[in-house]
């Protein structure tokens, strides 16, 4: 078929109004009941806990590196006692939420997608609505609840092992003094750098639900479709991560100007 | 905004002889291409209404609209007197839990039990669990399988699965029951078990049901049989007698060719319905 500029707009137009009402009536639901307590207490399970060693790891090692590439420039200038400055910085600020978000992303967006996908393609979805069940407010809403508390803790997990991976290189191999590297983590964060990697993780954790949704709630095509939709919610969730966190990020420099 | 839809106000319409189900000029398109033009049919209570008609005629769309899973673009459509499209969605959630449903491929829930299955509307009414578990035994032993109630949809087979369908659509005494093709894909044996269910269900429950079929023998099985309560299974009706609550909607290219009786639809002089039932 040829490509019309005109219909890929209008496609596009289309799919943003509809990604948009769904996120507007996850949100909406939980306001009014039902709501799915016991649903949201397994999402918090599945997304939390499951997810817990892989952003542990990625944590780790990410201020393991951070902190040997840091003492290598650092020494050059001979500022190698500013290498827990450097790590705490970049690990609470950028590293720990856009690296979680995508770690959590890749794992749970595919997740959604793929069981909400499967669960559409086998009609499983319009037996729940025959059922009077709403899938929005029985799938979705629950999952967009867990999805941004847990996000919100597994981020400061993740900075909290960055910051110990990072000590871990000062003291083990850098030789650097303990107390000395924890000293400058601590110091070196403002309120603003707190509040910013913070408010980043809710976005992304809102992003991650809602995109692995709504992949999963318009899957066609049987099985190919849904390993197509997979993948499609598994790259826009993480390329609207960074998106989203680098107009984030702009925002809480015009905030806090740092 | 409609009246609240309880129990009592459906039970007291159906008293009041409302037709349970009632789609009025219904037209319906997707992407440009009409699917259902200008349909028109009343269901009463207590009726099985036998959809017949070629693949691709409209017969599954039709009993989508029926339980408010797809709106029409004009026209209307009634169930117990309540227009599907003057509802909002909760007022759609509500109405459903008096409509029951057997799908096509059953879509039984994979990551739950049968019991979960079948109890599954009873849950999400929050009933005690000691009750669910009882009613749940009870629809099971209709459509004999209550030995299967802990195991999962993949562990049954199709025709297990349908059944299960069906004891999940029963099992809160809906006031109208939707089978999409409840014998497709199944054997002759296993089909005349489910139609023997869905006799069942219509002579001892008196329950109004819409069935699509694509099996003829099987729609006129319903026609030509009733379920024996005593006996305990399904038997010819007396002197090649007729059930005169089984009724047949016939579609073709999305438009209504026949509705009536059955001995109306086999005295046809209509010549491609004639041609369709040979």
């Amino acid at each position: 078929m040829k490509f019309s500029p005109v219909n890929f707009a209008k496609t596009l137009v289309a799919e943003v109004q509809e990604y948009s009402l769904l996120c507007a009536r996850a949100v909406a639901n939980i306001a009014t009941p039902p709501r799915y307590i016991a649903d949201t207490f397994t999402q918090l399970d599945s997304i939390g806990v499951g997810s817990l060693p892989i952003v542990v790891l990625t944590g780790f090692f990410t201020g393991c590196v951070l902190a040997l590439q840091a003492a290598v420039s650092l020494k050059e200038f001979g500022a190698v006692n500013m290498t827990g400055r450097l790590v705490s910085l970049s690990m609470v600020k950028e590293l720990g939420p856009v690296l979680t978000g995508l770690m959590v992303s890749g794992r749970n967006t595919s997740g959604m997608a793929s069981e909400i996908g499967s669960m559409k393609v086998s009609e499983q979805l319009d037996a729940m609505r025959a059922l009077g069940t709403d899938p929005v407010r029985k799938l979705v809403t629950p999952r967009v609840i867990a999805t941004v508390i847990m996000l919100f803790f597994l981020t400061i997990i993740a900075d909290a092992c960055g910051d110990g991976g990072g000590a871990a290189v000062a003291v083990g191999l850098l030789r650097l003094n303990a107390s000395a590297f924890l000293h400058t983590s601590y110091t070196a964060l403002r309120y603003g750098d707190v509040v910013e990697g913070l408010v980043k993780p809710i976005f992304s954790g809102f992003i991650i639900a809602t995109v692995g949704c709504y992949y999963g709630l318009r899957t066609t095509g049987g099985t190919r479709g849904v390993g197509r939709a997979t993948t499609q919610a598994v790259v826009t969730s993480s390329v609207l991560i960074i998106l989203v966190d680098f107009l984030v990020t702009q925002l809480m420099i015009g905030i806090f100007g740092r | 905004m409609i009246e609240a839809i309880d129990d009592r106000e459906a039970a007291q319409r159906i008293a009041q002889g409302v037709p349970i189900v009632e789609f009025e000029g219904v037209d319906l398109g997707f992407e440009g291409h009409p699917v259902l033009k200008d349909i028109s049919f009343r269901v009463a209570h207590g009726e099985t209404r036998i959809i017949l008609g070629p693949a691709g005629g409209g017969k599954s769309v039709l009993m989508k609209l029926a339980n408010g899973l797809i709106l029409p673009d004009n026209g209307d459509v009634r169930i117990l007197g309540w227009s599907l499209q003057a509802m909002s969605q909760r007022e759609l959630f509500a109405m459903r839990a008096h409509i029951g449903m057997v799908f096509q491929e059953s879509a039984l829930f994979d990551s739950l039990s049968v019991e979960d299955n079948v109890g599954y509307r009873l849950q999400e009414e929050h009933v005690a669990p000691a009750e669910i578990h009882t009613r749940v035994l009870e629809a099971l032993r209709f459509v004999e399988l209550d030995k299967s109630i802990d195991k999962f949809p993949s562990e049954l087979s199709g025709g297990m699965r349908r059944r299960v369908s069906i004891a999940r659509a029963i099992i809160t005494q809906p006031a109208l029951i939707l089978y999409d093709s409840p014998t497709g894909g199944l054997d002759p044996i296993t089909s005349t078990t489910i139609i023997e269910l869905v006799a069942k269900q219509r002579d001892v429950s008196r329950t109004t049901s819409l069935m699509i079929t694509h099996r003829l023998q099987d729609a006129f099985t319903l026609a030509t049989h009733r379920w024996n309560v005593q006996a305990g299974k399904m038997e010819p009706i007396p002197d090649h007698g007729l059930d005169p609550n089984t009724k047949f909607l016939v579609l073709n290219e999305g438009r209504v060719v026949f509705d009536g009786t059955t001995l109306e639809l086999t005295h046809t002089t209509d010549p491609w319905l004639k041609a369709y039932l040979e």
